[in-house]
């Protein structure tokens, strides 16, 4: 299982990614945003940082990067692709997956754990039933998830939203608790395909105890199982 | 050389956080009269004489705004 991390001018977080999935016993190497070759990756994953100074808007340079029409086709393919933070951010710019992230709904940037409820979804990269509570760490000041009325109703009956912020219990607060202000409490989406998944969260930051956890092992297990399933 | 300027705003019912902290902040300095502020972006661009407007738009809808969130508006400000 090799998983492959692209790193754009003003990523911040591949390295974190690939140590994490080494530390969970999985092969992983770099990809440069002018790199076009994927073959020898069984995943992809678009981590977090400040492509391109965030200019325009969070993703929107990053998205016309020679490596993301090749990201385009392996996800036409069905294969693994993930965004995390910045890389959810540059998966909605590429319109691969429905919706925007604004600016925090309080302005400020917020980095600290949260508590995740996984609901039931169409996505393959989160081997937990729904309902599951996850502690995983946000960091970033663009994470206000919206989209049209429209478009939320279509991903509800797709089961296209994967994570959304609660509490400790995994209840959702009452008039919405997403730090960021985040439409549904919206934390992650996926495509209708279920294999292209952005989430805000970094669960490469929680593959440690060390680093205060271990849930977010589970995105990363949980692709590698399926790649399992699917060569066997 | 002829010169766009082009307006980016969000799209009327996106929320948007700087405007509305900018109105908070005028009310609480007494500008009561305040109703709503929205915060956009301001872009002049400059390019080769008897480029058409449908080129600019172009522009717009790929890379200078997000159709999914903002509109915007294109202005010709004529000779650069």
């Amino acid at each position: 299982m090799r998983f492959g991390v692209v790193t754009f001018p003003g990523s911040n977080c591949e390295q974190d990614v690939v140590h994490a999935v080494n530390h969970l016993g999985f092969d992983a190497g770099h990809i440069w945003h002018g790199d076009t070759d994927l073959s020898g990756y069984d995943a992809i994953v678009l981590p977090g940082g400040f492509s391109y100074g965030d200019y325009i808007r969070c993703g929107a340079v990053a998205r016309f990067s020679p490596v993301m029409s090749e990201i385009v086709r392996y996800a036409e393919a069905g294969r693994p692709v993930i965004g995390i933070c910045n890389g959810f951010q540059i998966l909605t710019e590429a319109h691969m997956l429905p919706g925007a992230l604004l600016r925090n709904r309080g302005l400020k940037f917020i980095c600290k754990t949260v508590h995740l409820r996984a609901e039931e979804s169409a996505c393959r990269w989160l081997d937990v039933p729904a309902g599951t509570v996850l502690r995983v760490p946000i960091n970033h000041n663009e994470g206000n998830y919206i989209c049209d009325d429209e478009t939320l109703a279509r991903m509800r009956e797709n089961g296209q939203i994967v994570l959304r912020y609660c509490e400790p219990d995994g209840t959702l607060a009452e008039g919405g608790g997403a730090p960021n202000g985040a439409l549904d409490d919206i934390a992650g989406i996926c495509n209708e395909r279920g294999n292209v998944f952005g989430l805000m969260p970094h669960p490469e930051r929680a593959t440690d105890p060390m680093s205060g956890g271990t849930d977010g092992a589970h995105f990363f297990t949980a692709i590698a199982r399926r790649v399992a399933e699917v060569a066997s | 050389m002829a010169r766009f300027e082009i307006y980016v705003t969000y799209r009327k019912g996106i929320f948007d956080p700087p405007g509305a902290t900018a109105e908070r902040a005028l009310q609480n300095l007494g500008y009561a009269e305040v109703e709503q502020v929205k915060i956009g972006k301001y872009i002049q661009l400059e390019v080769a004489d008897g480029t058409p407007e449908a080129r600019v738009r172009e522009m717009c809808d790929r890379l200078l705004a997000n159709p999914v969130i903002e509109d915007y508006r294109i202005e010709t400000a004529g000779e650069a």
